[in-house]
This record gives structure tokens, C-alpha cells and sequence, in this order.
């Protein structure tokens, strides 16, 4: 019976007792769907000695934190961790269940999807619900063009969906709210594990470079060729900004792929965009289109890339940038100073 | 050592075109290809059979007749066998629906020769969920891999393999008991050239084609559209954001408003002392 599943849940991702950004975004999604509901919103935390991780979670927005605390659960495993969520989730049916569409959160939510025999739409941008037949509207960009597709599961619970990092907003930190804790316990060992982390290794250069830059300039096709693709690295260093490219320039081989900005990219969110010779395709767009301010040059006047910027120059990239490159250097001479590359 | 490979038939999203007016795909100007993620797990199933010396590579795709043609491609690549599965009843599947289908016909591939390793892409470029692999891996309650870049060890005797999984930021070495199933990144390995052999194997090709009819036991409500929790409700063009201001004039003049914008945010440009 679909009626018994009440509530909506967030699976909390954490490591090393640090939780995932998205998991905190989910949680401020995840309140506006419980409010219009007006059911519960809880957290499922799982992992060893995470005791101290409740308070956070309850700040972020949650009512109820429902956890696990085992040493199986050190380091994520699917299989430890589909069997603690698929206890929690058969025992206390919750209508809606959102994860992240990380590595981990996409794994998970696949195979406990799969146990509970029920939908589980991925990489979702778009969240609402419709109050009335308590159906989850989860969307997602499709195909390659400017479009959405909104997924429904109408006859199973719970409702499942991952949810692409940075699309959601975590809500303030509310020290004053109250909730409830709802500690469990199962039956794990380690000896009925067939996986085993052996090592895990932070390579921090790599991808918190783009996600955590305050300024990016973004090349796309339209710089022509790859002597043309070397502007956006001269603008970029001109103003002590990183380089990002849409998956047509990784494609071309102008990029490695770890400078790919999009839905199969990084999501970023910089204080200032240029997005430059970017038609705007949906795919590019969801991964950049909650930066401060988004400054697009494009020759076409009908680009949707326009649609999202803040500003927008309708031109000829090749000629437009290395003006403005011209610019930043006369400022940087007006300012006395050495360019200066910290 | 049994490798199977699931390989899907994907329209060249680089090629495809959407119809601006009807919101629809242009399936015309979409040719179809082997998903680029399962080619380079088929390239990883030759890998790992020449470093054992031995051993037997099949593919298993999903998809209408034409779908043959991806089967033939692993071929090239240095699949030794391919089964397709196709019937009316798989159609409109979703991924909960397809790692059902494609894991009974694992069951029947095992029966034949038992599994080692289930190989799958990180996602298909389509439907561009990644739900299918762990999927599959629960069915047949095998332990999964996601996102691996590296087969670093893989040991036969003592039924174990380690490798190397992306992580959002960084990767962890995982040692995981066979029979198992990875899903493989792209950067597990470079595509090589098909040897001549291969393409001339390929050609002849005539894989196996299966119906649910040849599946054995199988629950047909778990088959297709019927036995798909989630159906697309609506397409729809994103709402549109605000913004949007066009600066104005010959393109010095909206250089130099452009420029009047972003001194206002100075402390962030490589500008300020
Ligand atoms: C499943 C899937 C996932 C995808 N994931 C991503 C992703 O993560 N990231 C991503 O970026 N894309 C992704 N894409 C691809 C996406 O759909 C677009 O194809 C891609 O973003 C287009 O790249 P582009 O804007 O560089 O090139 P184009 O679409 O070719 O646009 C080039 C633009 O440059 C303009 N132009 C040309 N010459 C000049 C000039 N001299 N001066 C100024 N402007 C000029 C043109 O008017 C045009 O608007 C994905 C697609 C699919 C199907
Ligand atoms: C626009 C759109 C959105 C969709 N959204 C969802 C959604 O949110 N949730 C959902 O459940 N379904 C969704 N679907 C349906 C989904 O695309 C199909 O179920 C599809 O059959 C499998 O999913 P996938 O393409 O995402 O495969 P993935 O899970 O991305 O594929 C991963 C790997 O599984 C293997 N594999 C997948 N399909 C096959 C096959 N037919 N034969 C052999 N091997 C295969 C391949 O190794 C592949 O690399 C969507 C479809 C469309 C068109």
C-alpha cells in the first residue's frame, strides 16, 4: 500500500565524518518537498562514530536523523550501506528518498532502487512535488538538445532520485532547531564483506581547482581552433582565472576532461562566468548557470547561452577577447603593478 | 576466466538534432553506435584476457535487431561471443526493468560457462542514468564496482581482483571477491586498432538471438513498459532565467560597459594590488 509510505528522506553522505555539500543542499530541497507535504523531512546517516554529525544535520533543516553507527560502516561499501538504508527504508517506508549523484550516492541509490523494486530517476536538476497525488516531479535534462524530461514514479515507494551537487541550495545553519535522533542497529561483520577499501586517495588539485575557483573562463567551439582556444588561456591568466571548456572542446582534444564544465562535467559556481563561443546547450548550462554573474560573447544574437547571462555581447570572440585582454592589461599597468600571478 | 560484457546500441549524441518546433529527437540525423563507455570495456576485457593468457570474452546487449551491429563492433574490438536479447516485450524498459531482462540473460550465459566478471559502461550516453551496472550486480547479487579506472591485480586462485575507483575527488583501491561486476571510465584504457582478424570475424559474424521465449523463467510483469516504475511525464523547455541584459553599440563601446561591470568586482580579477 503506497499510502503507508510517509515522510521524505536524504541520504547523508559523509567521509572522514565530513559531510558532502550536496548532501546539505538536499537536505534545504528536501525541507521545501516535506513542508508542501507536510510530513517530516529526515536525514540517514550511516558510517562509525558519526554521533557528533546529528546536531548538523538537524541545523541544516532535518526533523528526524535516522542512523547507524558500526565499524563496518567506516568507509562506504554497497553492500554494508545498501543493507543499513534498505533496513531503515522497509522499516520506517518513507515517500520520497533523495541522494546525491556523486560516485557513492549514485551507486547506493541504484542498488537498494533495484531491492525495493521501485523507480529511481538519475541526475536530476529540477525537484517539485505535486501535493495533491503526492507525486515526487523529478527533472532532468535530456538528449542533446534544450530540454527537460520530468520523471514520474506513480505506483511505487518510495520515490527515488539522485540529485546533480550544486544545483540545490543548503539552507542557513539554524543552531536553535530542534529534532529527533533515531539510532539503530544491525547485524554487520566484516567477514561477510566480498569488498574491502584498501586505500583512498585525496587528489584535491585536480577537481577542486574548477569547483572552487571564484573566477572561470569558459571556451566553447566557437573559438574555432585549438591556436583560437589559447585566447581563453590568455584571458585567463591575464585576470588570475581558470580555464573550463564544454564538452565539444574536450572532444576536439583542447582540453583534458577534467576541465569539462556541464551535466557530464563539474558543476561550478564562480563569482564571475565568462561563458565564450558557448552556444548554450542545456548539458553546459545546468553546470554553470548558478554563478554570481555569468558574462557571455557569442556572434549569434539567438544563442541560448544569452538566456542565462547576466551580461551579454553579441560578437566576434576572436576580435572581442584579445581587446579585452588589451584592456585588463592597461588597468593592471594603471594600477602600477607587475602582472602578478599568486 | 568468463568476462561478459554488456554493450549498448546509443544514437550518436553528438550528431543528434532536436526539432526546435516539436520539442522532438530527429532520429535521422542520429546514427547509431556502440555506447563509447562499452567500447572501452570490451577494450578492457582483451586487456585483461591477454595478461591471464586465457579465458573468454562474451557481450550481451539489449535492443532491436539493428542492435546486432554493436555486437559486431565488440567483435572487432576482440569479443570472442555475442548474445542479443530482443523481443516486443523488452521494449519501453526503464533501468529498473533492464538490469532485470539483462541479468536473466546472464543467468542463461552462466549456465553455458560460468561468469567471473560482468563488465558494464560508467553510463550509456542516452539514457545517461549509470543505474544499469549496480543494478544488474543486486539481481545477481554479485559485489559491484562503480567508476573504475584501473584493473590494478586480478587473481584467478585466489577468485579476487583490486582496482582503482574515481572518486569525486581522487580514488580509492578497492579489492573486491569474484565473480564481480565493474563499471568502466574512460581513462581505463585507449581503444586500439582492431587487428585484421578480428574485422574479418567481425564481418561474418552471426551472434545469438534470444527472445524472453529462450530466457527460461522469467517474470514478464518485471519485463518493459509493464514492469517500469518511472515513465516520462513531460518534455519541456527549461524555464527561462532572468538576466540577460545585451550591452549595446560597436564592440568597443560594449567592451568598455563590460569593463565598467567587472572593475566593479575588481578584488576578484588579477587587477587589484
Ligand atoms: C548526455 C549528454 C551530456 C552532455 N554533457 C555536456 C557537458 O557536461 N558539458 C558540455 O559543455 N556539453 C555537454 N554536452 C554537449 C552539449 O549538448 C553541447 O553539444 C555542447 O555544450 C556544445 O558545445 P559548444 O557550445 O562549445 O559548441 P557549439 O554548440 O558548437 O557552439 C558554438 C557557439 O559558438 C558561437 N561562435 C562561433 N564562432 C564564434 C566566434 N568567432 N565568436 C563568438 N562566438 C562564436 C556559435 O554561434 C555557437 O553558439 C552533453 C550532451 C549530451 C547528449
Ligand atoms: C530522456 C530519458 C530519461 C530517462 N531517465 C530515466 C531515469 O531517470 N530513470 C530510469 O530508470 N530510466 C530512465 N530512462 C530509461 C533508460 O534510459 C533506459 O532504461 C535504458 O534502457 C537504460 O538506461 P541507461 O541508458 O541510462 O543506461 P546506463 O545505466 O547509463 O548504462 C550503463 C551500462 O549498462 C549497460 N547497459 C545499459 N543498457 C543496456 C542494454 N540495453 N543492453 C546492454 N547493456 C546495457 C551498458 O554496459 C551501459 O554502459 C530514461 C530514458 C530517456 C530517454
Amino acid at each position: 500500500m503506497i499510502e503507508e509510505y510517509r515522510g521524505v528522506w536524504v541520504f547523508i553522505e559523509q567521509n572522514d565524518g565530513e559531510i558532502e555539500g550536496v548532501s546539505l543542499e538536499l537536505l534545504g530541497a528536501g525541507r521545501k518537498l516535506a513542508d508542501k507535504l507536510e510530513v517530516p523531512l529526515a536525514g540517514v546517516l550511516l558510517g562509525e562514530g558519526i554521533r557528533e554529525l546529528y546536531s548538523k544535520l538537524i541545523g541544516y533543516g532535518a526533523d528526524i536523523v535516522y542512523c547507524i553507527d558500526h565499524p563496518v560502516l567506516r568507509d562506504y561499501r554497497t553492500e554494508s550501506y545498501m543493507k543499513g538504508v534498505n533496513y531503515l527504508a522497509e522499516k520506517y517506508k518513507p515517500e520520497i528518498f533523495l541522494f546525491g549523484a556523486t560516485p557513492n550516492g549514485k551507486d547506493l541509490a541504484s542498488a537498494i532502487a533495484t531491492d525495493l523494486s521501485t523507480g529511481l530517476t538519475a541526475d536530476t536538476t529540477m525537484l517539485d512535488v505535486d501535493v495533491e497525488k503526492r507525486l515526487l516531479e523529478a527533472s532532468r535534462p535530456a538528449f542533446g538538445g534544450n530540454i527537460m524530461a520530468t520523471i514520474l514514479c506513480k505506483k511505487h515507494r518510495p520515490q527515488m532520485a539522485t540529485v546533480r551537487p550544486k544545483v540545490m541550495k543548503a539552507l542557513p545553519f539554524d543552531a536553535t532547531r530542534q529534532g529527533e535522533i533515531i539510532e539503530e542497529t544491525i547485524d554487520l561483520s566484516e567477514e561477510t564483506m566480498r569488498t574491502k577499501v584498501l586505500e583512498i586517495v585525496k587528489d584535491v588539485t585536480k577537481n577542486a581547482k574548477l569547483a572552487d575557483a571564484h573566477v572561470i573562463v569558459c571556451g566553447g567551439k566557437g573559438m574555432g581552433d585549438a591556436a583560437g582556444f589559447q585566447l581563453i588561456h590568455d584571458l585567463a591568466e591575464t585576470i588570475g582565472a581558470s580555464v573550463g571548456g564544454t564538452r565539444d572542446v574536450i572532444e576536439a582534444g583542447w582540453l583534458p576532461h577534467e576541465l569539462q564544465i556541464g551535466q557530464t562535467g563539474e558543476t561550478v559556481t564562480p563569482k564571475i562566468y565568462f561563458a565564450i563561443g558557448i552556444s548554450g546547450a542545456i548539458q553546459h548550462v545546468v553546470g554553470m548557470k548558478n554563478s554570481e554573474l555569468i558574462i557571455a560573447i557569442n556572434k549569434d544574437p539567438n544563442a541560448a547561452i544569452f538566456e542565462v547571462a547576466t551580461y551579454g555581447i553579441v560578437g566576434d570572440a576572436l576580435e572581442i577577447v584579445p581587446k579585452l585582454i588589451e584592456q585588463f592589461k592597461e588597468q593592471q599597468k594603471s594600477m602600477g603593478g607587475e602582472l602578478n600571478y599568486a | 576466466m568468463h568476462i561478459v560484457v554488456c554493450v549498448k546500441q546509443v544514437p550518436d549524441t553528438k550528431i543528434i538534432k532536436i526539432n526546435p518546433r516539436t520539442n522532438t529527437l530527429d532520429r535521422r540525423s542520429a546514427p547509431a553506435i556502440l555506447n563509447p563507455y562499452d567500447a572501452h570495456a570490451v577494450q578492457e576485457a582483451v586487456k585483461l584476457k591477454e595478461k591471464l593468457g586465457k579465458g573468454k570474452i562474451s557481450v550481451l546487449s539489449m535492443g532491436p535487431p539493428q542492435a546486432t551491429e554493436v555486437i559486431k563492433k565488440s567483435i572487432e574490438i576482440g569479443a570472442d561471443e555475442g548474445y542479443l536479447i530482443s523481443d516486443r516485450a523488452f521494449a519501453g524498459a526503464d533501468t529498473l526493468a533492464t538490469s532485470y531482462a539483462l541479468s536473466k540473460a546472464l543467468e542463461k550465459i552462466a549456465d553455458e560457462l560460468p561468469i567471473d566478471m560482468v563488465l558494464c559502461g560508467k553510463h550509456a550516453i542516452d539514457g545517461d542514468t549509470g543505474q544499469v551496472g549496480p543494478g544488474i550486480a543486486r539481481r545477481l547479487d554479485i559485489p559491484p564496482v562503480t567508476n573504475v579506472i584501473e584493473v590494478c591485480e586480478i587473481n584467478k586462485q585466489e577468485k579476487m581482483a583490486v582496482v582503482k575507483r574515481k572518486l569525486t575527488n581522487g580514488y580509492e583501491l578497492v579489492q573486491v571477491k569474484l565473480p564481480c561486476l565493474l563499471t568502466v571510465e574512460k581513462e581505463i584504457n585507449m581503444i586500439e586498432y582492431s587487428p585484421l582478424p578480428n574485422m574479418i570475424k567481425a564481418a561474418r559474424y552471426k551472434a545469438n538471438i534470444w527472445t524472453v521465449a529462450d530466457l527460461g523463467e522469467v517474470d514478464k510483469t518485471q519485463l518493459g513498459l509493464k514492469g517500469s516504475p518511472t515513465v516520462v511525464g513531460k518534455m519541456f523547455t527549461p524555464p527561462k532565467l532572468e538576466g540577460g541584459k545585451m550591452l549595446e553599440g560597436s564592440s568597443d563601446e560594449q567592451i568598455a560597459q563590460l569593463m565598467e561591470v567587472l572593475m566593479e568586482r575588481k578584488e576578484l580579477l588579477n587587477v587589484s594590488n
